[in-house]
């Protein structure tokens, strides 16, 4: 059975007795480590015992009073995780050692909770906001800070039942639209940052090379720009065409999802969660109503377990295949494989619109279960699909890139980054098994009913962009695989434990779910506190956090292959951004 | 050799061209403009170009889909309506984007509520489409539309007499959901009936 609901065994506090306790809240878990000590700790976490990847960071702000930096570590080899935190006085200035030092991987974390919380880390390397811009004023995640058109803490609001009148957000300001300054706040004469700690942050840009005082060029690519995938934007060095130093610049879609997030209900949470990644919503319900279930302590019966792994490896084909397609269309092979992935793609999200109502925003799972069945013929549908169109396709799209020779010497040999940097750098997914490194979460930590499917972990050993390119080939063929047993194994039986509730009873606790997304390992942290409401609700999301190497990645190389570089890391906006 | 791989990739392209057509034999004249043609090419037989001509032609939409609700009223033998609607606010308290405004009707003699709605906003631009006020329903008054058509230069903030379609126009849509809802209604107040048999 699926090992999910246990942490690592290990005694954390054997390495330090007087500055390590263990976490005594009732359905909490872990350790509590003296921030004096946080570095010892994690640099023994790592070197004796093993745990290579540090999968999450996150702040909880327990107000008044507490705030409080939670790290998950797991070990690549696989089993559970271990969770330890940090507790300090919520007064400013709040400061926490940094663990940049002993995990690459935490610095974009890092600069999200500074952002976000106010907590400081000290010997962070490049301590910026990094969601909001500079000169925003406060930490949103801060329970006591409140947005603009602040209602309520906590949905549903009274003003719509039961003293529903209807308002609209645009009465609600003089300027008829959806904006509020700060009193006393003049757009004419505002002086903004300028950027200069964005420039400041990038390598030296003027060398004296054989005498020569030259400018290196500063290149912004993006936000607007095609090969960015959305509003992305990296501010790039350049010593000719050359990437001498690189900075992505993000936020431009950020819309505070967590801050929603313990506003809504749990339940709301689930419409919100297809908005992350919306090419793969299915795939996000899935971690969410994890974390929830393993709170709630439900499974959900056979049934749903197998619909939502047959989703979830759809799912899976139809973001490779995308991927596949854009990444030539970046390339510059303008949209004949982009289409062709298209059509496939459009097969599978008929079946998502037939099983769920929507194409994208499946909204698909609930605590226990999954909303609907397969209305009749629809198992047909996909049977045909999987054993019959979709390995012909897969096939067919290896004829028509595997061996072109123009595609392979623009991608064969240009390293994206090696395994052991990956794991350093907490990359998850396809990308880190490119790189050599045979992680999966459905093996490593197998939750739902994966232990019972004969699959390979899909693995490439180069790491370069061709294998980055191949692996998504293999994958898409090991879904095929998994969801071929998934139908013919599917049994008969409800799809729901209990009776649907749209208030569900989450007793107090802390959960961490986490699933393989296609572009890496999904997380949700969650507290409760047992009221209809999250706590804290916090989304560790594989394309932020794959992403915090992309200048590692990206130095040395040319600038044409930093497209390609971003285009294999498979990154989508809703999910960088949140 | 080396540009093999080219040529071969180039053959997958030429095939489909050459599909595109072969399909536009086979199926001569009903391939494109015809329910037939498009479920055919919505199928896993498909070949060559799929591509639907909207707005000329539309795909199906599944019995499943949802887009922004609307209030089933159920048509009396006189010609007047009655509103499903109890404004017991459960849609208005499920609703994640918090889009359903409900003003309740007091009786004016007691003060007390009716159940019945004075007014009924929906603000479709802020509806995520999620079903969740369709989902959990008690009685099955609210339900997702299938007209996806609702583009204009306005805000869109239905009010209740924009929202209110008859149960004939939901059984049109969505036949088995109806029956279904039919059937647990007809079970009810049968169990109701042998109920207040059984008390009298």
């Amino acid at each position: 059975m699926a090992t999910l609901d246990r942490t690592d065994t290990l005694d954390l506090s054997a390495l330090a007795p007087e500055s390590v306790k263990a976490d005594t809240r009732p359905s909490f878990e872990g350790w509590i480590v003296d921030k004096a000590k946080l570095i010892d700790v994690a640099t023994a976490l790592r070197d004796r015992h093993g745990f290579d990847l540090l999968s999450s960071v996150t702040g909880v702000d327990y107000f008044p009073d507490t705030m409080e930096v939670v790290y998950h570590a797991y070990r690549t080899i696989g089993g559970p995780g271990i969770v330890f935190k940090v507790q300090v006085p919520r007064h400013d200035p709040i400061e926490i050692p940094s663990l940049t030092p002993v995990w690459p991987g935490a610095e974009f974390q890092e600069r999200e909770i500074w952002d976000l919380f106010g907590i400081r880390f000290t010997d962070h390397p490049d301590l910026r906001r990094i969601l909001m811009w500079e000169g925003f004023e406060g930490h949103p995640l801060r329970k006591d800070w409140r947005e603009p058109f602040y209602e309520e803490d906590y949905k549903p609001l009274k003003s719509r039942w039961p003293e529903g009148h209807y308002v609209s957000s645009e009465d609600k300001t003089v300027y008829k639209d959806n904006l509020q300054y700060p009193p006393n706040f003049d757009p004419e004469k505002a002086v903004f940052d300028g950027e200069a700690s964005l420039y400041g942050a990038l390598a030296r840009y003027t060398t004296t090379d054989a005498g020569l005082k030259t400018d290196r060029i500063v290149l912004n690519l993006g936000p607007q720009h095609p090969s960015t995938h959305g509003v992305f934007r990296a501010a790039v060095v350049l010593d000719g065409e050359t990437i001498v130093s690189l900075k992505p610049v993000m936020g431009y879609l950020h819309r505070n999802h967590e801050k929603i997030g313990e506003r809504n209900t749990y339940l709301q949470n689930m419409p919100y969660t297809d908005r992350l990644d919306y090419f793969n919503s299915m795939s996000n319900n899935w971690g969410y109503s994890l974390a929830v279930e393993k709170l709630m302590g439900v499974r959900p019966p056979e049934r749903a377990e197998y619909l939502r792994v047959i989703m979830a490896e759809l799912s899976r084909i139809q973001n490779h295949l995308i991927l596949i397609g854009m990444l030539l269309n970046d390339l510059g092979a303008m949209f004949t494989p982009a289409l062709y992935a298209f059509e496939e793609r459009e097969l599978i999200l008929d079946i998502f619109e037939a099983a769920s109502g929507s194409r994208m925003m499946c909204n698909y799972h609930r605590f226990g279960g999954v909303a609907r069945d397969l209305p009749d013929g629809v198992l047909e549908k996909i049977r045909g699909l999987v054993l019959e169109r979709l390995p012909r396709k897969a096939d067919e799209f290896e004829r028509l890139l595997t061996e072109n020779e123009i595609f392979i010497s623009r991608m064969q040999g240009v390293k994206v980054i090696d395994g052991d940097d990956a794991v350093r750098y907490s990359i998850t997914g396809p990308v880190l098994r490119a790189a050599g490194v045979p992680y999966d979460v459905r093996r490593a930590q197998p939750y739902g009913v994966y232990d019972r499917f004969e699959f390979d972990v899909a693995l490439r050993e180069h790491g370069d962009l061709y294998d980055n390119y191949l692996i998504r080939l293999d994958e898409i063929r090991q879904s095929l695989r998994i969801l071929q047993q998934a139908v013919s194994q599917m049994p008969e039986g409800p799809i729901i434990a209990g009776k649907p509730q749209y208030q569900v009873r989450v007793p107090a606790g802390e959960a961490y779910g986490r699933i393989e997304a296609p572009k890496g390992e999904l997380g949700y942290y969650l507290v409760s506190t047992g009221k209809p409401n999250p706590w804290r609700y916090h989304v560790r999301a594989p394309s932020f956090i794959n992403i915090t190497a992309l200048e590692k990645m990206c130095v040395g190389k040319k600038i044409a292959d930093f497209v390609v570089i971003l285009g294999v890391i498979d990154i989508v906006l809703g999910e960088l951004d949140r | 050799m080396y540009g093999k791989g080219i040529i071969k990739g180039l053959g997958v392209t030429l095939r489909r061209f050459i599909d595109t057509y072969l399909d536009d034999f086979a199926w001569w004249g009903r391939r494109y403009f015809n329910p037939e043609g498009i479920a055919h090419r919505s199928s896993k037989n498909t070949r060559g170009i799929f591509t639907v001509q909207y707005p000329e032609e539309k795909l199906p939409v599944p019995e499943e889909f949802r887009y922004v609700p609307f209030l089933v009223y159920d048509e009396r033998g006189d010609g007047g309506q009655e509103i499903r609607c109890t404004s017991c606010g459960i849609c208005a308290k499920v609703c994640p984007p918090q889009c359903i405004w409900i003003v309740r009707t007091n009786d004016p003699q007691t003060g007390r509520p009716v159940p019945e709605p004075a007014e009924f906003f929906i603000d479709a631009d802020i509806c995520m489409n999620c079903g969740f006020c369709a989902e959990y329903c008690p009685f099955d008054a609210i339900i997702m539309d299938h007209d996806y058509e609702i583009a204009s230069y306005q805000r869109n903030v239905f009010n209740m007499q924009q929202l209110l379609k008859p149960a004939s126009y939901y059984k049109g849509i969505r036949p088995l959901n109806y029956q279904r809802n039919e059937q647990e209604r007809q079970a009810k107040l049968a169990a109701k009936a042998a109920k207040t048999e059984a008390a009298s």
